[in-house]
């Protein structure tokens, strides 16, 4: 079964999201970067920012570009203790979206927040 | 050289470890043929697996953790089933992956 | 609590810099890499945003990768240091965590 993380220290994790999905592979990448990462017991959240806030626009239909919807697998995330997914305000609205476009609760940061959320991690990691 | 396997007279291609290569192709003969192979007899206990793993998929588009597995089943069917241990009985080679594959999903990219 | 942030894109191409600009306080960090190296130098028509944000913040610009595009020639915008690898290493090692923009 899982093994305990060796490390025994949790650290605090934040996966950085800017692109949209399905044109590059980066999307993908980091949710599975994440749900791998989940097996480790560390301290995680995401942020989506810029066009990484497209990742969770809801109502994804990938069928005719014959691409999986891996926006599904967002809503997963609770259940890898994935619970603390940031977005930030002025990228949603910069894009004529608002929350109620997204898949999955979330919390909005304003941009001037977004420092004091990454000042509070050990690790960034961008996507 | 591609493999396969023969079910109800058809040939389905699967990748070098025996996982389906459509997710589309499965059907409950494809489990049936596997487990064969593997000198396993499915019970309902097994099936009740099959089914979850098929359902998590349909739903979240990825296999679930072994952690999040465990937890469904014991939730589905009573705490004394949420545990390792059951699920290594059905599922000898791993659960995850031996299941998975008994379900047409992709390999599992963790390690059981 | 600050953070080294790392560019290396050209701002003619993405826009990352300024995506990363817009969201730092004035005890971060920024150095410009690879691609990222170019609006470094003086007389692009950048150079006035990177000299106001120069004024708030710390810049920085790899030496290697300005040299490799023949650009060494040219005066880099006031407020930048040039840095070689072993400045690049004291920089990770002077702040607390590290964001590379990707």
């Amino acid at each position: 079964m899982e093994e305990e993380y060796a490390g025994g220290v949790e650290k605090k994790f934040i996966y950085i999201n800017r692109r949209a999905p399905h044109g590059t592979v980066y999307a993908l990448e980091s949710l599975e970067t994440v749900l791998i990462g989940a097996a480790f017991d560390q301290d995680v959240s995401m942020l989506f920012i810029d066009d990484g806030v497209y990742q969770l626009k809801k109502d994804q239909s990938t069928d005719s570009i014959e691409f999986k919807n891996f926006s599904k697998a967002f809503r997963a995330l609770e259940m890898y203790d994935v619970e603390k997914l940031f977005v930030e305000a002025e990228s949603l609205q910069e894009r004529g979206l608002s929350e109620d476009d997204l898949l999955v609760d979330v919390e909005l940061v304003k941009r001037g927040e977004v420092k004091d959320l990454i000042d509070q991690q050990d690790v960034v990691l961008s996507f | 050289m591609s493999n396969s396997i023969e079910v109800d007279g058809k040939t389905l291609a699967t990748d070098e470890e025996g996982y389906l290569e459509n997710l589309a192709d499965w059907e409950p003969g494809v489990a049936n043929v596997m487990a064969e192979i593997d000198d396993c007899e499915l019970t309902d206990n097994h099936w009740e697996v099959i089914n979850f793993l098929r359902e998590y998929y349909e739903e979240y588009q990825i296999a679930p953790a072994v952690r999040v597995l465990t937890k469904a089943i014991g939730k589905k069917l009573g705490k004394e089933y949420g545990n390792g241990k059951y699920l290594y009985e059905l599922y000898p080679y791993g659960p995850a992956k031996q299941a998975c594959k008994y379900a047409g999903l992709p390999k599992p990219t963790g390690c059981v | 609590m600050s953070t080294l942030n790392i560019v290396n894109k050209s701002p003619f191409e993405k826009r990352s810099l300024d995506q990363c600009l817009s969201r730092i306080g004035s005890d971060d960090a920024v150095l410009l890499i690879e691609d990222a190296v170019v609006v470094a130098m003086a007389g692009t028509r950048y150079e006035s945003d990177l000299k106001s944000a120069a004024a708030a913040k710390k810049l920085y610009v790899l030496t290697p990768d300005v040299e490799a595009r023949g650009l060494a020639d040219k005066p880099v915008v006031e407020g930048f240091t040039q840095v070689d690898y072993k400045g690049f290493v004291a920089l990770v090692t002077e702040h607390d965590r590290v964001h590379s923009w990707l």
